[in-house]
């Protein structure tokens, strides 16, 4: 009953905020394409230092992962995203005029980063997340658009949005801008140090980290106030965690040493990079440069701690004898009885962030889906492990899982067959 | 007594063998107490620094020499397959050109390289062939699977399987796959797939035309057929045949109009 008043309510606030959005906000700027005159020369977007500083911030941004259909040309946009509200399909950014971004001036791409709006003026879908993108630097996106304009342009032409109603109408993003949307290139603070706000401005601009590693309400809306507290990504359904290293932080103890590894490498000390995490440090983090990594941890290693999690005093009751012996049976060969695993192979499971996150997803869909390291240039090579949905059922998955959860020092709930039923049929993309 | 008699003492009789004997015990416990201190200060598990080790997650449905599972067959033969076939498999699992969410998942995060080492050391495995159930099906849908599997069928344009997969159907190389050992149940998943557009190759792909040119039944036939066989004697890819390293015809020119 509570639920479906919830439910209720959330409709007539929503209703009233299009009402009110309809009535006060101006209506999308009508913008004739020809009027984009470019103020930046075309000669300043053939410099090939600018063109190849772009290719390393479209990397950082990691623009490739959204705006490449799989086993598609890359940049050439196509691959469909997934949200509560309905599917985005990325568009292309390569300069093909017609199907691409070949007729956008930079004023266009900068109104699209900076702003959230298209080049005839319309409102964009924040699944392109300009709400970090926003806080990028003018010469940084120069240096992206003249990257992205050398590439070989490509013939593909992308999709419409298939949203679900009100969400299908672009009007509606005013009221959602309105709450969650303030446009601002990042400011650095001057009290602390260049590293620090390199750091900053890497992990709330480009990096985006932010877009995943929060909890978004049901509007799909990140608050100010809680920054990179972790959250679960909404339909692809991971745990993408608080990224503290203080004390009741999701990485509480990582040293800058481990968060330079994870990003690099793949795996560090404290855990390896798996599920969409895998994909950023194979796409993006491990082609960036030591300082700016160094600068991301020194970020990271600022955040402050978080208040203590109150006592989780959980109904959910496991098997305890059934668990041990399928982790004696099934996981103690790697990741040692101890659940310390092996340094550099097999990442440990005693005061893993992804063990303790608040679900029990990732450790649930990790037994389900085992799975590779992420390859990188610091781990060519790496070790494997088995996937066990095919071996496990969803009573054997909740004990072993909900054994590993509160072992040696973990405390985190247990979890219920319920649950892994539900994740055994959540789709990979 | 003279006290420089007692160590002549000790060393004769009860006392050396005793002595003899302690050590004899003692030194397998004290080997052992050693061991024990020495995997307590270092309890991580010993991994061996091996492809085999590294990838556990292909062989815990594959086999760990890629034998395929036993029983119903459902996780093919990878054994002995050529390895530009296996590295260009799970490139097109990366690639989406083949949908099994567990395969895709494994593999998403490879690199080319890795993919060729991984497929290397199952092509090289030899395990023994077993045999998966078959349906019981009549005479003549037995008969129509061998007449598919050694001659095809020119009415419908159907070429026979040995005449790409070879005439032991253990596959060719460089990159055509074998087919003995493969359970009916897989043989008629994958052929399906092919038809429903979750298994492709790249362009041209001759594999879809023959899928969409088998009726129902012949998927049937086939995969009955080739369930049955007994396993070969050599279970090698056979060497590339020069002459077949191009397409056949019935592949190249009907890459547009494929008869349903």
């Amino acid at each position: 009953m509570k639920r479906w008043l919830g439910g209720l309510l959330a409709v007539v606030i929503v209703l009233v905020a299009l009402a009110l959005a309809w009535t006060f906000f101006p209506s999308p700027r009508e913008k004739s394409p020809q009027s984009a005159s470019s103020q930046v020369s075309a000669t300043t977007l053939r410099d090939p230092a600018l063109i190849a500083r772009g290719e390393y911030l479209a990397a950082v941004g990691d623009c490739a992962a959204c705006h490449t259909r799989k086993g598609g040309v890359r940049y050439a946009g196509g691959r469909s995203l997934a949200t509560p509200f309905g599917n985005v399909p990325a568009p292309n950014l390569t300069p093909d005029p017609e199907t691409g971004l070949g007729q956008w001036s930079f004023e266009d791409f900068w109104r699209a980063l900076h702003l959230g709006e298209g080049r005839h003026g319309e409102l964009l879908y924040p699944v392109f997340s300009y709400t970090s993108f926003t806080k990028v630097t003018h010469d940084d996106a120069l240096a992206i658009f003249a990257y992205l304009q050398s590439l070989p342009p490509v013939r593909q032409a992308s999709e419409e949005p298939s949203l679900r109603f009100p969400y299908s109408l672009r009007r509606s993003l005013a009221a959602w801008r309105a709450l969650y949307f303030k446009p601002g290139v990042y400011q650095p603070d001057p009290a602390r140090s260049e590293q620090w706000n390199r750091g900053a401005y890497l992990v709330q601009g480009l990096g985006h980290c932010n877009e995943c590693h929060a909890t978004r309400d049901a509007l799909g809306g990140l608050s100010p106030d809680h920054t990179l507290t972790g959250g679960q990504i909404p339909e692809q359904n991971w745990y993408a965690p608080d990224l503290s290293v203080n004390q009741g932080g999701g990485l509480e103890g990582w040293s800058k040493g481990d968060i330079v590894d994870l990003l690099k490498t793949g795996q560090s000390a404290k855990g390896a990079a798996f599920g969409p995490m895998a994909d950023v440090v194979r796409k993006s983090t491990q082609h960036m440069t030591d300082t700016d990594l160094d600068a991301i941890a020194t970020y990271l290693q600022s955040l402050p701690a978080r208040p203590a999690a109150q006592a989780l005093v959980s109904r959910v009751s496991f098997d305890r004898k059934k668990g041990a012996q399928l982790y004696a049976d099934r996981c103690a060969d790697c990741h040692g009885a101890d659940g310390r695993g092996v340094a550099g192979i097999y990442p440990p499971l005693d005061g893993n962030t992804s063990i303790n996150e608040p679900t029990g997803i990732n450790a649930i869909r990790t037994v389900l889906l085992g799975g590779f390291a992420p390859v990188t240039a610091g781990n060519p090579r790496p070790y494997s492990m088995p996937p066990y949905a095919q071996e496990l059922n969803d009573e054997d998955v909740a004990a072993v899982v909900s054994y590993i959860r509160q072992s040696w020092s973990n405390k985190a709930p247990a979890v219920r067959p319920s649950d892994v039923s539900v994740y055994r049929h959540t789709p990979i993309d | 007594m003279n006290w420089f008699v007692l160590p002549y003492l000790a060393w004769s009789g009860w006392a050396s063998r005793a002595a003899i004997a302690l050590l004899v015990v003692c030194a397998p416990l004290a080997t052992t107490l050693a061991a024990d201190s020495v995997s307590t200060a270092d309890s991580q598990p010993q991994v061996p620094d091996t492809i085999q080790q590294r990838v556990k997650a292909c062989t815990t449905c594959h086999g760990v020499h890629g034998e395929g599972s036993a029983g119903d067959g459902v996780f093919p033969r990878l054994a002995g397959k050529p390895a530009a076939y296996l590295a260009q498999q799970l490139a097109y699992f990366q690639d989406g050109l083949r949908k099994y969410a567990p395969m895709e998942y494994t593999v998403r995060q490879l690199s080319p390289a890795y993919m060729e080492e991984i497929a290397a050391y199952f092509s090289a495995q030899e395990a023994p062939y077993h045999q998966s159930p078959v349906p019981s099906v009549s005479t003549a849908v037995m008969e129509r699977g061998k007449q598919l599997v050694e001659r095809g069928d020119s009415t419908r344009g159907i070429p026979s399987c040995v005449s790409c997969h070879g005439e032991r159907l253990t596959g060719v190389e460089p990159a055509m796959p074998g087919l003995a050992g493969l359970s009916y149940d897989y043989v008629s998943a994958q052929i399906g797939s092919w038809r429903t557009h979750t298994r492709a190759a790249k362009s041209p792909d001759c594999m879809a035309i023959v899928a969409n040119r088998l009726r129902d039944s012949d998927i049937t036939a086939v995969a009955a057929w080739l369930g049955s066989l007994p396993p070969p004697t050599d279970m090698h890819a056979q060497p590339a045949d020069v002459e077949k390293q191009v397409l056949p015809g019935w592949c190249v020119v009907s890459d547009a109009g494929v008869t349903p």
